[in-house]
């Protein structure tokens, strides 16, 4: 009577959202013992269990079980230096893109995700790099990840992670650049035409040393920005560029879904453990609707881009983004306030969710273009 | 992840298309909305059609007579239907969703065979006894009684928001049969007949101006103990079997169909130069993206529940919350699509504004609903 099971991750896709996670984990981990760089409390991956494990009301006895012991002891690790019991990160302030980290990703295959196995890459599809990047949104992974991933077997040394590359949207104004200190080159995806099913147009690509720039106070503390303002010596790429654009936003989304994921589980654990007229304050009904409404937001933008990354239609792709960006910027929002006071605060990795929710929610598509295109396409 | 159906589910799908192009010319024009015997006769008209046709009871497991069809041939089922305009499943609903699962999970052989086969050909309608005027939300401070009387349980209290009653045949009527025991261990379900004497039917009329639901009063009403269902006090777990079964494919159509109407509002707004405006525009776009995400969602979980092999949990509880909302929005956007038209009460998607209200209140309000998310699935504490 049980039919082939269609639209759930598959052993594979689970194991390798699994092995994404504890690789972040544990890349995080070292980088907190050279007391550096990586600003994210990534936790243990056993901490919360698959999203989607939620639905059956077995599991999720077991995991919520489990979580209270295991979940909460890591999460309260650096509890006692911090106070107050929210997550709290190391530096932020220096942003500077670390190149054996990215050494590490190219080795784990995380740019070469989807080129031929023949071409040494890892031969895996669109809906295996939504996992891996909403891993890297869940654990705030910064650089530029997109650039990476969409460059690799474009631009030499790229998907090795031994050569660093950016990805700008020359159509948006102002132009920004992500990570510019940290780029060998940059490729530019032009202006072109725009039409119902996103704009056309062509690329080019120049050394990073051939680009002008105008500084940009990036309000994300671990994306430094600039603004592009001329480029000389830049070589045409024959790319597929209406197709760069939908993956670039697909990926962007990816992270945000993750990012939004991660925020739930920030202020549920919170919840829990913050005491305040005698109770949790995860008891309050108030706190809890903030915290159900939340994951709502969470999984209606998981279905959007996991079916997005399925059919790889541009409508869909800009559904997709639009609801990930909501459930991103919103989620955070909602666990800032449920932090209180500390939400407030630069310790909490709380707002670095936030800023970088903001934004992913500027590029590749905005809330705009999407509902603008989403109407369109309604039948007429 | 994959969103293709197997030539199975293809096949299955074809040979419904074909069924429903077939049949669906035959069926007599939908009665009047305040005419309910109209309405009754309309709704298992079409029931028996499914069932001569061999789609009566599609979901339900084999051996309670059903088709034992995957939920994804429900879920197929459902779209076709909606998308070819069959009649909904209308005063056959209780029977067809709640009493009838119920039966077919907790009832004995004599009851399955006494009441299945008259629910799945349209014969017999049933309706729910659960909700009382002190017992909404909190269902299981329930307070009508039934006492035992030799062979009989004698009940008698009131029920309210009960939907066909007064065209039902049966009730399936939650009592207390316990009233010192802990509150959900002294309940029983019933099946009530309709016109036993002291069963008296008052229409409700809703803020929508129709009689779609009514108050039932019970005075001494004799029920025989042969007709409960379950062990005796044990009628709240019994009813969570039906209740779960509410919360998974029952709004598959409807999505569908708002949808549809998506489709209709930017037409009209094209047509009526509203249209130009950026605002609404947006609004329609992404109401686009909520509706088209909340069909994946509907997908999502009905894999997930044939993967378990199971009814769904609590993740419907995130697709209600959502689902009821975006109605909503759907309708407030039709009304400023049709500006002062939307007062006319005759007018399209009117009715429908006024009855998307009921969707954050009927099977669990919303904010019951986010305490179910927030306790079950997230894990915070119970509390207030």
């Amino acid at each position: 009577m049980t039919g082939p099971v269609h639209f759930q991750l598959t052993d594979d896709q689970r194991a390798l959202r699994d092995g994404t996670r504890e690789l972040l984990v544990g890349r995080h981990d070292r980088d907190r013992l050279r007391g550096r760089g990586l600003p994210c409390s990534w936790g243990s991956p056993r901490s919360w269990g698959s999203p989607r494990s939620w639905g059956s009301p077995r599991s999720n006895e077991v995991e919520s079980g489990g979580e209270v012991e295991s979940g909460g002891e890591v999460e309260s690790g650096g509890e006692a230096e911090s106070g107050g019991g929210v997550e709290s990160s190391g530096e932020v302030d220096d942003p500077a893109l670390d190149r054996a980290l990215w050494r590490e990703l190219g080795d784990a295959g995380f740019f070469a995700l989807r080129l031929p196995e023949a071409a040494g890459g890892v031969g895996l599809g669109l809906p295996e790099a939504v996992l891996v990047f909403e891993e890297a949104g869940r654990a705030l992974l910064p650089g530029p990840l997109v650039a990476g991933q969409l460059l690799a077997g474009v631009v030499d040394g790229v998907a090795a992670g031994e050569r660093i590359a950016g990805l700008c949207d020359a159509a948006a104004d102002p132009v920004l650049w992500e990570h510019p200190a940290g780029c060998d080159e940059v490729v530019f995806l032009g202006e072109g035409t725009r039409g119902a099913r996103g704009r056309t147009g062509e690329a080019y690509r120049s050394a990073a040393a051939d680009v002008t720039c105008a500084p940009f106070a990036s309000v994300d503390p671990l994306t430094p920005l600039a603004r592009v303002t001329g480029r000389s010596r830049s070589t045409p790429l024959a790319l597929d560029v209406p197709r760069l654009r939908r993956e670039a936003a697909l990926l962007t989304a990816a992270q945000q879904l993750g990012s939004a994921a991660r925020t739930v589980e920030m202020a549920v654990a919170h919840a829990r453990r913050r005491e305040q007229f005698g109770a949790p304050i995860g008891s309050f009904q108030a706190v809890k609707h903030l915290c159900a409404q939340m994951l709502v937001r969470a999984e209606l933008a998981r279905s959007a881009v996991y079916a997005a990354a399925v059919t790889d239609d541009a409508l869909d792709v800009a559904g997709a983004k639009l609801l990930a960006d909501e459930a991103a910027v919103r989620n955070a929002r909602d666990c800032v306030q449920v932090h209180g006071g500390m939400g407030f605060t630069w310790e909490a990795d709380v707002h670095l969710h936030l800023k970088r929710a903001w934004l992913r929610a500027e590029c590749w598509g905005t809330a705009r273009e999407a509902e603008e295109a989403l109407a369109d396409a309604l039948p007429g | 992840m994959d969103l293709t159906y197997t030539e199975e589910e293809e096949a299955f799908r074809a040979r419904l298309r074909e069924w429903l192009a077939e049949v669906l010319p035959k069926v007599p024009p939908k009665p009047a909305a305040a005419d309910w015997p109209g309405r009754r006769a309309y709704d298992a008209a079409w029931q028996r059609m499914l069932y001569d046709a061999g789609y009566a009871g599609l979901h339900w497991p084999v051996d309670a007579g059903g088709q034992g069809a995957t939920p994804t041939q429900h879920l197929i089922y459902l779209e076709e239907s909606e998308k070819a305009g069959a009649p909904y499943v209308g005063a056959n609903f209780v029977g067809l969703l709640h009493a009838g699962p119920t039966i077919a999970a907790e009832g004995s052989a004599a009851q399955r065979a006494r009441w299945l086969p008259p629910i799945l050909r349209g014969d017999e309608i049933w309706c729910q006894g659960f909700s009382e005027p002190d017992a909404g939300s909190d269902l299981a401070s329930l307070r009508t009684k039934a006492v035992r009387d030799g062979d009989d349980y004698v009940v008698s209290g009131s029920k309210i928001w009960t939907s066909h009653a007064e065209v039902a045949d049966w009730c399936e009527l939650l009592v207390r049969t316990d009233p010192e025991a802990p509150r959900h261990r002294g309940i029983s379900w019933l099946a009530m007949p309709m016109d036993a004497p002291g069963v008296t039917v008052r229409p409700l009329r809703t803020l929508a101006g129709s009689a779609e639901f009514a108050e039932v009063f019970l005075d001494e009403v004799r029920v025989p103990a042969a007709h409960r269902v379950g062990a005796e006090h044990d009628g709240w777990r019994v009813t969570m079997v039906t209740l779960s079964f509410e919360r998974g494919t029952a709004f598959v159509g409807e999505v569908v169909a708002c949808r549809r109407v998506l489709g209709a509002l930017a037409r009209t707004a094209r047509a009526n130069g509203r249209w130009d405006d950026a605002v609404l525009r947006r609004r329609l776009g992404r109401l686009h993206a909520e509706f088209a995400a909340l069909w994946r969602l509907t997908q999502w979980n009905v894999s997930e529940a044939q993967s378990i092999g199971g009814v769904p949990g609590s993740g419907g509880s995130v697709f209600k919350l959502r689902y009821s909302h975006a109605r909503q929005e759907l309708y407030d956007a039709a009304a400023e699509v049709l500006g002062a038209e939307s007062l006319d009460a005759d007018r399209e998607w009117v009715a429908d504004r006024l009855s998307a209200l009921s969707y954050t209140i009927a099977a669990g309000t919303s904010q019951i609903q986010q305490n179910i998310v927030a306790e079950r699935i997230l894990g915070l504490p119970k509390g207030r």
